[in-house]
């Protein structure tokens, strides 16, 4: 059985439910009309939990008990008030966006990643939240700068399932950070990636890079994966040291990039036609898979749009289910696709959400 | 005392309008108002006390801003810009 959908679109929450013939229907659309930038599910307890941007009215969390039916408004993160800004004339930080959330290595403990770029913790099932300082006070953090935002935002949240006090981070742009003890203390990594987009002395500056999204093997953790800014990157040794991939069979460039849960020699990528653009490569929406490793690629678009479209994904938008065989993705178009094979062949679960920011299988 | 009415928008979270409030400012008015609705506060002003971008204050049909001294008959109005598609 297909687990629900938990899609977060520009105008709400939406669970999408598959029957037994694979028709999605939605179960359930929470805040109507406000935008979903993110959610988590707590496999442990099964809460929800969704971070909404307001725009006007700021950044808000919620908590559902009922995955999905009914909610209760949190605190957000925030800043401490009367918190130093970086610079004498610069205006105090307030966190303008929850771009990720993650469930941490103890019970009731949560992560938010934010922009700008700032790591949140909350060990009361995000009922009060703390500013993990220590990122914050790294000195490399006055090299970030925004990444498509006015300021730079942490997107990816990687506990290693066999501690997860170890951490990796993605941030765009400030690279990939790691924990060795739940975030009080941080060391760079990134090593080999490359930034096209700087000044040639400066394109291997660690703290320069720019992750769109990184994902993890959670059978064999040592195995990341990358959309880099500049290409597709993999990682043997968590997060330390990565090799640009080759061969993609449309273009190294896009947003999302997810992982086999079991096999770590499985992932998929979403390519888009340029950092320019940002809209499918010839039109044509496509999904590009390696099943050794980053070795080779193949590339499936079967029951996927016909061209002339321009679905974009974004970091979050593409999910794989614990089975590593069923996938979803979500478009800036309002389109939903689910496969059962892989990522071979795509079927159209919805054609007219609002615009998706992230989605996950509620599993 | 000032009445604080805030927009429509907020009826989930602030309480009926208009609400009388205390203070002879406007953010000591509105603190007064959040004092029992802690989380209608994180709508209007942000991680710094801060007035958000997009929410415009008005007194007596005046736009006004959160410093400014309010007379104990004051009408306070909280408003948000509207917004697009």
């Amino acid at each position: 059985m297909t687990p629900p959908l938990l899609v977060g679109t520009r105008k709400g929450l939406f669970v999408l439910e598959a029957d037994a013939a694979d028709h999605w229907t939605i179960r359930h659309h929470a805040f109507a009309g406000i935008p979903v930038t993110i959610t988590a599910l707590d496999p442990r307890d099964h809460t929800l939990y969704a971070g909404l941007n307001h725009g006007h009215f700021g950044v808000k969390l919620h908590r559902s008990d009922d995955l999905g039916r009914t909610w209760t408004e949190l605190p957000a993160p925030a800043f401490p008030a009367a918190f130093p800004a970086d610079e004498p004339d610069r205006p105090a930080p307030a966190v303008s966006l929850l771009w990720s959330l993650e469930v941490g290595a103890e019970p009731d403990e949560l992560w938010a990643g934010t922009i700008p770029g700032a790591l949140f913790k909350s060990t009361d099932r995000g009922t009060t939240w703390r500013l993990v300082e220590s990122l914050w006070n790294e000195a490399s953090r006055r090299l970030w700068f925004g990444g498509g935002y006015d300021a730079p935002g942490i997107h990816s949240i990687l506990p290693d399932p066999r501690d997860p006090r170890h951490l990796l981070i993605g941030v765009s742009c400030g690279g990939v950070w790691l924990s060795p003890d739940a975030g009080d203390h941080w060391e760079i990594g990134g090593a080999g990636l490359v930034a096209a987009y700087m000044p040639e002395e400066r394109r291997e500056d660690l703290a320069v890079q720019d992750p769109h999204r990184i994902a993890r093997c959670a059978a064999a953790p040592d195995r990341v994966w990358m959309q880099h800014h500049s290409g597709a990157f993999r990682s043997d040794d968590g997060g330390r040291n990565w090799t640009r991939l080759s061969g993609l069979p449309v273009s190294d460039f896009g947003f999302a990039v997810a992982a086999h849960p079991t096999d770590p020699d499985i992932a998929w990528f979403i390519p888009a036609e340029s950092d320019e653009t940002r809209i499918p490569t010839s039109g044509r929406l496509g999904v590009t898979r390696t099943r050794d490793g980053g070795r080779s690629f193949e590339r499936f678009d079967q029951g996927l749009p016909p061209p002339p479209a321009f679905d974009l994904v974004y970091r979050h938008g593409l999910a794989v289910a614990p089975d590593g065989q069923r996938l979803a993705m979500g478009s800036t178009t309002g389109g939903l696709w689910t496969s059962y094979d892989g990522g071979e062949r795509w079927h159209l679960a919805n054609a007219h959400l609002p615009p998706i920011a992230s989605l996950q299988f509620a599993a | 005392m000032p009445q604080v009415t805030f927009t429509a928008h907020l009826r989930r979270l602030a309480p009926p309008s208009p609400v009388e409030a205390v203070g002879d400012t406007v953010a000591d008015a509105l603190a007064s108002v959040f004092a029992n609705h802690p989380l209608l506060e994180t709508y209007i002003l942000d991680d710094q006390r801060r007035l958000r971008r997009h929410i415009a204050l008005f007194v007596d049909g005046e736009r006004a801003r959160l410093a400014d001294p309010v007379s104990p008959g004051a009408r306070i109005a909280v408003l948000q810009a509207l917004s697009g598609g």
